[in-house]
């Protein structure tokens, strides 16, 4: 897997890693909705946009995944996939695919309530990129 | 970093580095071996940097590892030069507990608990983006904002006792429903009356033991009594809200140029446009929270005299207290020998003001303030009362609950192979609940010994102990 759980006493994290900045901002949104639902029963029928800015990078990924969840716990859909079609320091454009939650289908995993700045970290390691996130749950 | 133990119960991070005060830790030697291994500490006197900080860091016996502000982290700022951080406050804005006491006794229910467990599990909606009954429009919503629990007692949910025991009344005024965002609203407007998903619960109980006769009294507590307690926030509003101003603070701080040791401590002068706006529109999710438990107790009691088929009177279904967990409030406290007014941050720590004080109601003058502190679900909760001690050393402050021990993976990993609803049925509690993977992640394993937490905090003199309670039902997300 391209990222790890990381453990905190009341809340949860992630490690993501990638080789570029792109597939890491895209492997942090399918390591949230993974803890979410289990991806592998969404669709991605329906598609949304997002354009998404930040003062930084460790910024630019929060507020990325916060805009993510808010699809979620704001308007109840349940995200299979984001495709980062451009992305610089302070910006970035994504095309999101996703189902609208249905209780008889989707079973809510864990509750993830919230993108936390705690202990953000975005940064180059060894060919690539590494990031970690904790979330309120 | 060292740690110096002062007594029993008390040890200090003497000011360092950045530090404006010193770091003081509230535990006892069992408890504070818990945390030495992860970043409570750490965070705690990240906390003692901040601008206008008063006295020192504080951290209750409950503490744990959080994002910010350690979870049991008390902190109190000057109202010219501190701040105010909704980092500081948390998520779940007046996240809190209520606890109420019925004239019925174990003994004459003791049949009917299972089909009271399903009644309440049906009128109680819980998990993760459970929706409530009521439908309100934007305009009632902003009336929920600024008027809190007085807004469900003038529809029907409660009685007047009700909020004369809830802490501010169920209502801080300066709530202004226009810094509330769009986002928040909509969330908002449809979870009012929920109960919610993680540690969130309602709990059917019974008076185990009393510990001070007098103050039970007062409280309305006596041994075999069944009570009902309740533990929830304000819902995906206050999520918003407090996520919404952090955003905020973290670009004006980097124009500042306050320099942080962690974003997630984004905070704003306590006067400035931005310090101002973010209190008011924490007033708004904390009335919010009144209203929801407010509205869950009043559930609370239609499914006790349905499942009993008694009425109002026979069920005498009182409110003893309703405390908040996530807040900040200004307040008055002696500082170094002066009384000045401070704005007292209470993350995860529960207010605890003596006998006197001024904004207790007539019934809890004589004995200071009820302080509710529910432990894991198989245990046992506790009722304090607050000490002139608290006034004096911890802004009127103590703990608020058992606190968690075991990260929910280390829970979940635990409780492979095992039945968590046959182990608390064999310790005679019923079970209820929505998340696949609630019962694990919350066993009572994964929870600190609540008896510890209440005897540190009585051996610090910052509480004392007043009644046990034992579960008999818990209702889950």
């Amino acid at each position: 897997m391209p990222y790890e759980l990381v453990d905190h006493t009341a809340d949860m994290g992630v490690t993501v890693r990638a080789g570029n900045l792109r597939e890491l901002f895209e492997t942090a949104c399918q390591a949230m909705f993974d803890q979410i639902v289990d991806r592998r029963n969404l669709k991605g029928r329906d598609k949304t946009q997002l354009r998404i800015t930040g003062i930084d990078l460790s910024d630019l990924m929060i507020n990325w995944l916060r805009e993510l969840l808010f699809l979620w716990n704001g308007h109840q859909y349940l995200v299979k996939q984001a495709r980062v079609v451009h992305i610089e320091e302070k910006a970035l454009n994504a095309r999101i695919a996703y189902d609208p939650y249905n209780p008889g289908i989707h079973e809510v995993l864990t509750d993830i309530k919230a993108v936390t700045y705690h202990g953000i970290d975005v940064r180059e390691a060894g060919a690539g990129w590494q990031a970690t996130v904790i979330f309120d749950v | 970093m060292e740690l110096i133990q002062i007594d029993s119960y008390r040890w200090e991070i003497q000011k360092s580095g950045a530090m404006r005060v010193p770091a003081r830790i509230y535990s006892s030697e069992r408890l504070i071996e818990a945390v030495k291994q992860d970043e409570t500490f750490r965070q705690l006197v990240n906390v003692a940097q901040l601008p206008g900080i008063l006295s020192a860091a504080l951290a209750m016996p409950d503490m744990h590892w959080g994002y910010g502000f350690p979870i049991g982290g008390v902190a109190g700022f000057d109202c010219e030069e501190g701040v105010i951080s909704p980092g500081g406050v948390g998520y779940d804005i007046n996240c809190g507990v209520r606890l109420a006491v019925t004239r019925l006794t174990h003994e004459e229910i003791r049949t009917r608990m299972d089909h009271l467990a399903d009644c309440l599990y049906q009128k109680i909606p819980t998990g993760v983006g459970s929706t409530g009954t009521l439908k309100l429009s934007n305009a009632d919503l902003k009336k929920v904002l600024k008027q809190g629990s007085p807004w469900a007692l003038s529809r029907g949910y409660g009685e007047g006792a009700d909020i004369e025991h809830t802490e501010d009344k169920g209502c801080m005024p300066d709530a202004d429903p226009n810094t509330i965002s769009k986002r928040a609203m909509e969330r908002g407007r449809r979870q009012l009356g929920t109960l919610g998903s993680g540690n969130h619960f309602l709990e059917v109980g019974v008076v185990e033991k009393i510990h001070d006769q007098a103050v039970a009294d007062a409280f309305g507590l006596a041994e075999g009594l069944v009570t009902v307690l309740l533990h929830t926030g304000s819902r995906g509003l206050g999520h918003q809200t407090c996520d919404d101003f952090l955003a905020a603070m973290t670009r004006n701080l980097n124009i500042d140029g306050m320099a942080l040791p962690d974003r997630q401590l984004a905070c704003a002068k306590i006067g400035s446009a931005a310090g101002i706006k973010y209190y008011r529109a924490m007033a708004c999710a904390a009335n919010y929270a009144w209203t929801n438990r407010q509205i869950l107790l009043n559930n609370a009691r239609d499914a006790f005299q349905q499942v009993l088929g008694i009425s109002p009177r026979d069920l005498g279904m009182k409110q003893v207290y309703d405390i908040c967990h996530n807040i900040a409030k200004f307040e008055q406290h002696t500082v170094e020998g002066k009384i000045r007014r401070v704005c007292v941050h209470r993350k995860g720590a529960t207010r605890a003001f003596p006998p006197g004080h001024p904004d207790l109601c007539e019934d809890f003058k004589k004995t200071g303030q009820p302080i509710l502190i529910p432990g894991d679900m198989g245990t046992a909760s506790y009722v304090l009362a607050g000490t002139q001690r608290a006034m004096d050393e911890t802004f009127g402050s103590t703990c608020h609950g058992a606190g968690r021990l075991m990260s929910r993976n280390a829970a979940k990993k635990s409780a492979k192979g095992r039945s968590i609803e046959k182990e608390l049925l064999s310790k005679g509690v019923i079970a209820r609940w929505t998340g696949k993977s609630t019962l694990a992640e919350e066993m009572p394993q994964a929870y600190k010994d609540v008896t510890e937490v209440v005897h540190a905090v009585e051996g610090s003199g910052i509480s004392k102990i007043v009644a046990r309670l034992r579960p008999l039902a818990v209702i889950k997300g």
